[in-house]
């Protein structure tokens, strides 16, 4: 016993000489990290909830959140603030709180099962077969057999966008960058030919539909979505976070993860699932929204570590906060106009997919 | 060093390998002991890796079978083998940025929810001090050499503290001082009751290190045995398509081999 106290010490120093030149502990980065994203979140919210054509200042927010609980029963500040926010504010934030939170751990996901940091649903292909698979069954008329056909269309379609691009892009048992990136053109090239040929033979009410899957909006989100959105994105977080010791061992290899006990198979066919939920459940309902996936696991992982059960939680809150003001901003820098969201994100993604390629590039010496 | 869980014998038995119907081992007869080190040596492609990652439960025999500790590889679940046989591969890339410590933690993965997780600390502590990566925990990978990387992946190797180790080309990347610490922690394991399976380039190191060294040339055992048994000029000019000389250490008697030049 009389060596346990060297061995520590031996443990703690270099952790210890390594904090002192970046200023902060791990732990320390963590907790600000968390706190900061709640409190954005929480003020996300409130300024959402309050802007708009009718502006409704934060403390009516508030009242208005109480009534609505049955928490409260003061009267209404101005006419028709409650039927606003309940009707279409509050639905429209618990979407794309929902959406942020779905996408950003999908991407985390995928990237932990690829071992490569740039995958994203939106760029291999994942958003655009499910956009295919709902303009699909919009076009063709199978909605026919009720609204959930467009869901469950986009997630047939989407859950077989992601084995393609995990069959076809893997080698080795890891997934080359350039290997990737090209699968997901294919993909994407394929997708969005199969649209347009949608969109040809569509009349125009179908036509605005599929446009408005290739954008991707919140316009229209309502409480029965949200209903069938919360459970999807609850039970496929949970499982991501059940898998999140097992996906650190990916970044080791396929081989290596085999090697400490995983079942590789059974995790990968479990993780392409979720990853399919959650992405086809935010197409199905929003379009699609590329690049939140990509950005939002990427800066955290650059603050907390890459470590993925903390890592799935805070791509989480970071997608939820992210989303959050990508709507907002699509709703309110054109007057009386609501912006397509992925145009905004794709807008912003772009060029911080092509910021991370250069590094990645720079890193690895090539394009491995 | 404290004894391994428990000594465990690695076998193979007229064991074929095909990979894309091309046939990378023949009819190869194998056997790894318990507190020995067995060296795998052969020229390129004469399918030391592939009979390493048979060994591992990685590839499926063509025919011929593999067992561990008595039972078939092939019938063991993935954790039942983690428990049983660590194996250091060529490549040793961690995609993410984890800090080193993290990494050699993960070796400790399948012991997750036994009795032996309560020690985690301590192996990983002791893996990193024998592998000399200690001073690099907070760092990360892409930070690191070449040398140390493959230093850090051999701690990860270490700490899951298994009875058989399955080691290929530790040295590779290493320079003089940690390729000599490398084998003798090789040694020191297999003299605490472990099976060592090393593949090896440099003769001289098995020469030295192993107590058993088998010699494969085009997917098939050459000669297994003792080092100054297996090690004859004849053999190796045969096997290498290059001359050598072989002569007694003056020291300790161990087979050298030189190359004419």
């Amino acid at each position: 016993m009389a060596a346990a106290p060297a061995v520590a010490a031996d443990a703690v120093l270099p952790s210890l000489a390594s904090n002192a030149k970046r200023g902060v502990t791990p732990r320390t980065r963590s907790a600000l990290l968390f706190a900061g994203l709640a409190v954005a979140l929480v003020a996300g919210i409130v300024i959402s909830a309050g802007a708009g054509q009718l502006p409704v200042p934060p403390h009516e927010v508030w009242n208005s959140l109480l009534r609505g609980l049955g928490l409260s029963d003061a009267p209404e500040a101005l006419p028709n603030t409650d039927s606003a926010l309940w009707n279409i504010r509050f639905p429209r934030i618990a979407m794309a709180l929902l959406i942020g939170a779905a996408l950003a751990m999908a991407g985390t996901v995928m990237q932990a099962i690829f071992a490569n940091p740039l995958a994203e649903p939106g760029v291999v292909g994942v958003s655009s077969g499910a956009a295919l698979g709902a303009a699909a069954a919009i076009v063709l008329g199978w909605t026919a057999f009720g609204d959930w056909v467009t869901a469950v269309a986009a997630f047939a379609a989407g859950l077989g966008a992601t084995l393609v691009v995990y069959l076809a892009s893997r080698a080795g048992g890891r997934t080359e960058v350039v290997t990737l990136v090209l699968t997901g053109i294919a993909i994407n090239a394929f997708a969005g030919g199969a649209l347009a040929f949608l969109t040809f033979i569509g009349d125009t009410g179908s036509r605005e539909e599929i446009v408005f899957w290739q954008l991707g909006s919140l316009n229209g989100a309502r409480w029965p979505e949200v209903a069938v959105m919360l459970p999807l994105v609850i039970v496929a977080g949970t499982a991501a976070l059940l898998l999140g010791r097992t996906l650190d061992l990916f970044s080791l290899g396929e081989r290596g993860a085999r090697h400490l006990g995983v079942r590789v198979e059974a995790v990968r066919i479990v993780s392409i699932v979720v990853v399919a939920v959650l992405v086809c459940s935010a197409v199905a309902f929003a379009g699609i929204i590329a690049f939140v996936g990509l950005i939002v696991p990427h800066l955290m992982r650059m603050v907390i570590g890459p470590a993925h059960r903390p890592l799935l939680v805070a791509s989480a809150l970071g997608g939820a906060v992210l989303l959050l003001f990508a709507d907002l901003a699509a709703r309110t820098m054109v007057p009386m106009a609501d912006l397509p969201i992925g145009m905004l994100t794709s807008i912003i993604g772009g060029p911080f997919f092509f910021w991370l390629l250069r590094r990645t590039r720079r890193r690895s010496g090539g394009w491995g | 060093m404290r004894p391994a869980p428990d000594a465990m014998a690695l076998t193979a038995a007229g064991l074929a390998v095909e990979i894309d119907g091309v046939r990378l081992l023949d009819a190869v007869d194998f056997s790894a002991t318990p507190a020995r080190v067995h060296a795998l040596i052969g020229p390129n492609g004469a399918g030391k890796s592939t009979l390493l990652a048979a060994l591992a439960g990685d590839r499926a025999a063509a025919s011929g079978t593999v067992h561990l500790g008595g039972t078939p590889v092939a019938r063991q679940s993935p954790k039942a083998l983690a428990r049983l046989r660590a194996v250091l591969t060529q490549e040793h890339t961690v995609s993410f940025p984890f800090p080193v410590r993290e990494i050699v933690a993960m070796g400790r993965h399948p012991w997750a929810g036994s009795a032996a997780a309560e020690h985690d600390d301590r192996e990983i502590d002791a893996a990193m001090a024998a592998t000399d990566v200690s001073h690099l925990a907070a760092r990360t990978v892409p930070s690191l050499s070449g040398g140390e990387r493959a230093r850090v992946a051999l701690a990860r190797v270490i700490a899951q503290r298994t009875p058989v180790l399955l080691l290929d080309e530790p040295t590779a990347a290493l320079d003089l001082k940690h390729q000599e610490d490398v084998l003798r922690l090789a040694r020191d394991h297999a003299a605490a009751g472990a099976t060592v399976v090393v593949v090896l380039h440099d003769l001289n190191l098995a020469a030295a290190y192993a107590d058993d060294i088998t010699l494969l040339r085009h997917g098939r055992v050459v000669a297994t045995g003792a080092p100054a048994d297996v090690l004859t000029a004849e053999r190796i000019e045969a096997v290498y398509g290059q001359p050598v000389e072989v002569v007694p250490h003056p020291r300790t008697g161990v087979p050298l081999v030189l190359p004419v030049r």
